[in-house]
């Protein structure tokens, strides 16, 4: 089979132009990180924003964008090819990640013409990292249950609140925030989105400690933070249909790869023996790696039948939500399989770990991608009712003034 | 994956050509009728089958001047889909996805001119007959065949078997005293399998002498996709169902698709049907392409298409609850036909097998 003579040329050059440009010495450790973390032998955020402005100086940066707003204009299946000739190197991509695939569609969407182009060709070249202000302590699931507020003062707002599991907002410098503007409409109805400056008075960034060890999310606090109306981002009390645009562009960026560690579990068996056989003559492994491949290959497949219909102009659907759904929970049933496959030794951590604690990482960073951006309960819930047609569930906090909603201690 | 699949999808004319299939398949393939073979009312759905002639649906994949449609892998992947919908009580794998393939890897000009027309005029039905019974393993000697094979499925509607003896194969005209079949008690009596018993059968070689597992390997890898799409009908057909039940039937004063427990189920059935669908489409393509690496392709295809008609099916029933566990009610003709069809061809632990090794060939 060949590719059009236009898809080739495009390979080929970007195969020639990551050949000489990438940061190959940093390849090994980036293949060693366990899905979900990057653990390099140098400043990742420096190594990781490096990258970023290479690509954006060549023409490699966020493809299918305009190029007016830093892109390349790109065809679907440009960005496949790249997608495909970036390999590992694509991992350096974690920092940028919330900004350019859900912050900046948010901003094409809502942003007047003047921030789109301050704005967006920054977030392509990676100078500005931005965040997503969503998630508080009190409301996860239960987006639109937030209380951070956004009052009137004057010609300005004034907010005061706190955010949870804002990914990488220690070191974004702008962020979408959601607030709830006026407690005394029903709780969808009362919030507004603003841009903020996250180096601006009164905000403070920190990171916090997973039960992994790492520290990829912050929690933020706004204490009387003042931001003028033109940091608004959508109409006052909008606020929801900005958050739902944002969310639906999550599930687009979905699109070319979830880390699932089938490759890294097939590779670990390659090498592996029991009792004296190679594992991979072993029937329960084989039927075990069978299984797994069937799910990883089925979400690889999936995803390039959704980049096919968005090609063929089909904007993608709920159903894209199965994509984390199925590879959160493969990653956390792979990970505990290698690890009983080691035995004793599974226990061990880190470099002298087996397998260089790839699957121990895995093991540790699991439980997170089956909560972050929905969990997996909520995802199941979106693909029943919005995809299957199941009637919404009934609701304690529908069509009632927010104040008056029952809330936990 | 290269950037090509990207742009694989069903055209217009295919998109028609399942239309027109589904429309006839809802009028000659009733739920009764997949019932009446299943109760042993009707040896075979032979007017389905005339039917599925007449519209050129049983030569699809078979040169036109053979007296095939000379269409391609695609079609009959949609074919396959639509006869998994309606659980199509007819010899899918071994007349429509096995013999042409077989022959036409393996067949002599003669042979193929002999056969394919018949299977496509809907004249014959050829069943495979590869299992050996231990104690009486088939044997050939000056071109007669002995001894007996089990498990073949439609052994007693078969016109025609492809039987292995001695890692050949040989085609055996079942027309005759000296090649008896008996049914065997089987979980889906609507797709029947038997025995096959030759007593100094006529035998002719299937093309030059050859290696028949070779052959065999290479025709299953294709019908292995067919399979994959009849599987990916019928967990669909089976999740519609019990969504359309969710809908209906109320419980503590509101639908029970409203209830998150219900939801849950239907969405991880969504979710395995998706992933499976995803893959059939991926080996569908490499198979019309004629790109490399059939074997992974085909047996990824195969294995997820079984366990998401096996998760489908089961998880139906449960859905429907007691409603679920009655003879009257279709949820169990679909669990009774995702366990036939995921050993249609050798079962799991073989396709297991065949999908590692190729992925460890890839890796090397």
């Amino acid at each position: 089979m060949s590719e059009t003579s236009e898809n080739a040329a495009f390979r080929a050059e970007a195969r020639r132009w990551i050949s000489s440009n990438a940061p190959w010495h940093l390849l090994d450790a980036i293949m060693a990180s366990p899905p979900g973390s990057l653990l390099l032998p140098e400043d990742k955020i420096a190594a990781q924003k490096s990258w970023q402005m290479k690509k954006y100086r060549a023409g490699y940066a966020c493809l299918p964008w305009p190029r007016a707003y830093g892109g390349r204009d790109a065809t679907p299946a440009q960005r496949l090819i790249w997608h495909e000739e970036e390999g590992a190197f694509a991992r350096l991509h974690a920092l940028f990640h919330n900004g350019q695939t859900m912050g900046a569609p948010t901003l094409m969407d809502f942003a007047t013409e003047a921030q789109k182009l301050l704005f967006l060709p920054r977030i392509a070249s990676g100078e500005d990292v931005w965040c997503q202000l969503f998630s508080e302590p009190a409301a996860g699931s239960d987006l639109a249950g937030i209380v951070t507020k956004a009052e009137r003062h004057g010609a300005d707002w004034l907010v005061n609140g706190q955010k949870v599991w804002t990914s990488g907002g220690q070191h974004a410098d702008y962020g979408i925030l959601i607030a709830r503007s006026d407690p005394s409409v029903p709780k969808h109805k009362g919030l507004t989105a603003f841009v903020v400056d996250m180096r601006g008075p009164g905000i403070e960034a920190r990171p916090i400690r997973q039960m992994n060890d790492q520290t990829g999310f912050a929690e933020v606090f706004f204490q009387d933070v003042i931001l003028p109306d033109d940091c608004r981002l959508g109409e006052v009390g909008g606020g929801w249909t900005v958050a739902l645009t944002m969310l639906a562009h999550e599930r687009l960026a979905i699109g070319l790869e979830m880390p699932t560690g089938f490759q890294e579990l097939f590779d670990f068996c390659r090498g592996f023996q029991i009792d004296g056989q190679r594992a991979l003559e072993n029937a329960e492994v084989i039927a075990r790696l069978a299984s797994f491949d069937g799910i990883a290959s089925g979400l690889e497949n999936f995803m390039a039948g959704m980049m096919g219909d968005l090609a063929r102009g089909k904007p993608t659907g709920p159903e894209a939500s199965l994509i984390k759904l199925a590879a959160g929970q493969l990653m956390q049933r792979i990970a505990f399989y290698a690890m009983d496959l080691q035995g004793v030794h599974g226990l061990q951590t880190g470099g002298d770990a087996p397998a260089l604690g790839q699957f121990q990482g895995m093991a540790l960073r699991a439980p997170a991608t089956r909560i972050e951006g929905g969990s997996d309960q909520i995802l199941r819930n979106i693909i029943a009712e919005r995809v299957l047609g199941m009637p919404p569930d009934l609701r304690a906090d529908k069509d009632i003034p927010f104040f008056m909603i029952m809330r936990g201690q | 994956m290269t950037g090509e699949f990207l742009h694989f999808a069903f055209n217009d004319e295919q998109e028609m050509m399942r239309d027109t299939v589904r429309r006839f398949l809802a009028d000659a393939c009733p739920e009764t009728l997949v019932r009446s073979v299943l109760e042993g009312r009707t040896a075979f759905a032979a007017e389905l089958w005339r039917g599925m002639a007449e519209l050129g649906l049983l030569g699809i994949t078979i040169a036109e001047e053979r007296g095939g449609a000379g269409m391609g892998a695609v079609e009959q992947c949609i074919l396959a889909e639509e006869l998994g919908r309606v659980l199509a009580p007819v010899p899918s794998v071994s007349t429509l996805y096995l013999t042409p393939e077989l022959l036409r890897i393996a067949g002599n000009e003669d042979q193929q001119a002999k056969w394919l027309p018949k299977i496509a005029g809907g004249e014959m039905v050829c069943a495979i007959a590869t299992i050996n019974v231990p104690d009486n393993p088939c044997v050939v000697a000056g071109g007669r065949i002995s001894g007996q094979k089990t498990l073949v499925a439609d052994a007693m509607l078969a016109d025609l078997a492809i039987v292995e003896a001695g890692g050949l194969l040989y085609l055996v005209d079942c027309r005759v005293a000296e090649v008896r079949a008996a049914t065997l008690e089987v979980i889906d009596p609507s797709r029947p399998h038997g025995s096959l018993k030759f007593e100094q059968a006529g035998a002719e070689p299937l093309g030059s002498m050859g290696e028949g597992a070779d052959w065999l390997a290479a025709a299953q890898d294709r019908a292995a996709v067919y399979l994959a799409f009849e599987q990916i009908g019928g967990a669909k057909a089976a999740l519609e169902k019990a969504s359309a039940y969710a809908l209906e039937r109320y419980a503590f004063g509101r639908p029970i698709g409203s209830f998150q427990a219900v939801k849950q189920l239907l969405a991880d059935m969504f979710v395995s049907l998706e992933l499976a669908r995803a893959n059939a489409r991926h080996a569908c393509w490499v198979l019309a392409s004629g790109a490399p690496g059939l074997q992974a392709v085909a047996a990824r295809a195969h294995l997820s298409a079984s366990a998401a008609f096996r998760h489908c099916a089961s998880d139906a029933i449960q859905v429907h609850g007691g409603a679920g566990f009655m003879w009257e009610t279709s949820p169990h003709l679909f669990y009774r036909r995702s366990e036939t069809l995921g050993r249609a061809l050798s079962g799991p632990r073989v396709w297991e097998k065949r999908l590692v090794e190729a992925l460890e060939e890839l890796a090397a």
